[in-house]
């Protein structure tokens, strides 16, 4: 199978979907001149640094009939729209009686490690899954990548995609033709029977060269990716604890009302996951601090292979 | 009866209907039969009823917290809008909305909005839809003489002009957000004057002067149409009862005399247009009476439809959550 990077299966996604469907229209701050040449400036619009009027824009079309993929740069930047994604957006299809879809996808760039410092370094997309009306998606993989955003397109809600900044590099392979991958589907990146590690985004590669190097001691670590945080798969991710009866949680958000901590829940409250536990669960995330700058404490904010390796040692 | 006559009687028609809901909604939140918070639209009529005489039913329109008038004047049915208003199942958004959040999409009606500002990016979406589909439909919103002080009008003002969108900016000055004067919340008072700053016509318009208002829309509208861009409509009104109610009324500042001005005979929208059509000899006033008993007829019906419509089934809670 062919390889490409992160952000050229993105790109695939957006022309193979412009292609099928010319309902397809995105915007974004700044140009995007292969798909501007190819679609024109009718579909494919930069926008003022107006976030709030082109984030409800998306809605107001998307509910006329259209189906805009907006582009808000970096996750930093939606914060700015805050109206139009909390109060509109997530809200506008149930508190209306669903007379209409609103298929809109929201692109963003998340993550630190780059040394972006803390206005350009954020995880928040549990911010996101805690409005209730949002799906949610962050892949790991260019194939995943690829597969979802073209999912999102086809969406009829809202969807938020989050793309991993540290991550828009790295290959890997991506089948030919019409990749889709389902919303709301979690993948077993690694089967295990010792301990369930699920990861989000750059730490599922983080999890699997620990799992790579604990499998020399003969720790078997199974590493679980969500994909999707909004609908969550449960059952896939209490399936695997029942399995190893123990779960570490790894991601670069902090801990506080996190994705990590939701996924917790889902496996503690659901009562025979919980008989299945052999030791206590364990969250790897983000110090509760603004990103720092400084590549020392940066590193010393984010989890890291060691982190990871030290928790999945405690729950051993 | 030649068209113009039955447009006039129907404009005629359609103001005192939302006049007399808004009266009856009062009525209705103060006996507790209906429920959360009511902004009654009384007093302004005109504006709604004016700007979407000018609209077809394929021309959508975004709304506010004081929406019922705009609902009322795009053709909305107002047995399903009071049912709504009941919190009950047969309402426009089976009582997941209520007030400040009933819509219509059949009618290219996008829904009141609970947040000062938050529909006008939605009607500029709406307008490039619009503009995509190249089928000469038209986009207005509606919003306050608060919602200015947002950034959200700012920014849909310059990329609506800038993108040509054909989108008609209907600013309701009613000269007060909440308590708060015009003139002491915005470093210029004039309204219109936005409109030159982002380079599109800025019209003021006697907001109580139906004909006026809908001659000015239909200008705004044609232009808009012809691919001319948005139009900043400055209609001047003035809202007669309080802000908002929940189980009481808030308390209104406004001067007695002030009040008592714009609630005059020559000042009243209704007032001044019923006797427009009557010296026109298009009406007389028993036939005026005929409407107003027609229309109390109606909003009884109305009643009698939201209270046999039963409650949602709780079980259905989860329902509309995501499309398929
Ligand atoms: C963003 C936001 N801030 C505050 C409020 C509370 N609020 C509701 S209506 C209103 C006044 C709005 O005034 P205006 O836009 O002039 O509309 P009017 O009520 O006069 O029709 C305020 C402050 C709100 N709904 N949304
Ligand atoms: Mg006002």
């Amino acid at each position: 199978m062919r390889e490409i990077t992160v952000t050229q299966a993105l790109e695939e996604a957006m022309i193979e979907e412009m292609e099928r469907d010319e309902r397809v229209i995105t915007f974004a701050t700044g140009r995007a001149p292969a798909l501007e040449n190819k679609f024109g400036d009718r579909r494919v619009r930069f926008t003022p640094i107006s976030e709030a009027a082109f984030t409800g824009i998306g809605l107001g079309a998307a509910g006329s009939g259209f189906r805009p993929v907006v582009n808000w740069g970096m996750v930093t930047f939606s914060f700015v729209a805050m109206d139009q994604i909390v109060n509109q957006a997530s809200k506008i299809r149930y508190m209306f009686g669903g007379q209409a879809d609103f298929p809109v996808t929201f692109r963003c760039t998340t993550g630190g490690g780059i040394q972006l410092a803390a206005q350009h370094s954020q995880s928040p997309y549990s911010m996101f899954m805690h409005l209730a009306g949002l799906k949610i998606i962050l892949p790991s993989t260019p194939a995943d990548a690829k597969g979802l955003l073209k999912s999102a397109i086809r969406d009829n809600n809202p969807v938020v995609f989050f793309e991993c900044s540290r991550l828009a590099g790295v290959t890997g392979p991506v089948p030919d033709g019409d990749h889709t991958v389902p919303i709301g589907v979690a993948d077993v990146k690694r089967a295990g029977r010792d301990v369930t590690v699920v990861g989000l985004a750059y730490y599922v590669r983080e999890a699997l060269a620990v799992a790579d190097s604990l499998a020399k001691d003969g720790i078997s670590i199974e590493v679980l990716d969500p994909r999707t945080l909004v609908p969550m798969d449960a059952a896939a991710i209490r399936a695997s604890v029942r399995r190893t009866g123990r779960l570490v949680v790894v991601d670069e958000a902090p801990a506080t009302c996190s994705a990590a901590s939701e996924i917790i829940a889902l496996v503690t409250e659901d009562p025979q996951t919980f008989g299945a536990l052999k030791a206590p669960v364990q969250r790897v995330c983000a110090a509760p601090v603004p990103v720092p700058y400084s590549p020392t404490l940066e590193q010393a904010a984010l989890p890291d292979r060691g982190r990871i390796e030290a928790a999945i040692r405690r729950v051993l | 009866m030649s068209q113009d006559k039955v447009e006039l009687v129907e404009i005629l028609r359609q103001m005192i209907l939302i006049r007399e809901f808004d009266v009856l909604a009062v009525e209705l939140r103060t006996a507790k039969r209906i429920y959360g918070a009511l902004h009654p639209y009384v007093g302004e009529e005109a504006v709604a009823v004016g700007v979407c005489a000018a609209l077809r039913p394929t021309d959508r329109i975004t709304s506010t917290h004081r929406g019922h008038g705009h609902c009322i004047a795009k053709g909305a049915d107002i047995n399903r809008m009071m049912a709504e208003l009941f919190g009950r199942a047969d309402g426009y958004c089976k009582g997941k909305g209520g007030s400040m959040h009933i819509a219509d999409f059949a009618i290219g009606m996008l829904g009141a909005n609970g947040i000062v500002a938050g529909g006008m990016p939605i009607a500029c979406g709406a307008a490039l839809a619009a503009q995509l589909e190249d089928q000469g439909a038209v986009a207005a919103c509606f919003f306050g003489d608060g919602a200015t002080g947002e950034g959200e009008f700012h920014e849909t003002l310059n990329i609506a002009s800038l993108w040509k969108l054909p989108l008609l900016f209907v600013c309701e000055n009613n000269r007060y957000g909440a308590g708060n004067a015009v003139e002491s919340v915005r470093s210029e008072a004039d309204i219109s004057l936005h409109a030159p700053a982002y380079g599109m016509p800025g019209v003021s318009v006697d907001g109580n002067d139906v004909l006026a208002v809908r001659e000015a829309a239909r200008q705004a509208v044609e232009r808009a149409r012809r691919g001319g861009g948005p139009t900043l409509l400055h209609c001047k009104t003035f809202r007669w009862l309080f802000h908002a109610m929940r189980d009481a009324p808030q308390p209104d500042l406004r001067s007695a005399d002030l009040l008592a001005q714009w609630r005059a005979r020559d000042r009243d929208p209704i007032a001044r247009f019923e006797a427009v059509l009557i010296a026109r000899g298009l009406v007389t006033a028993a036939d005026v009476q005929a409407i107003r008993d027609r229309v109390k007829r109606d909003l009884a019906a109305a009643v009698e439809f939201a209270e046999k419509s039963p409650y949602p089934d709780p079980n259905d809670l989860l329902v509309d959550m995501f499309a398929e």
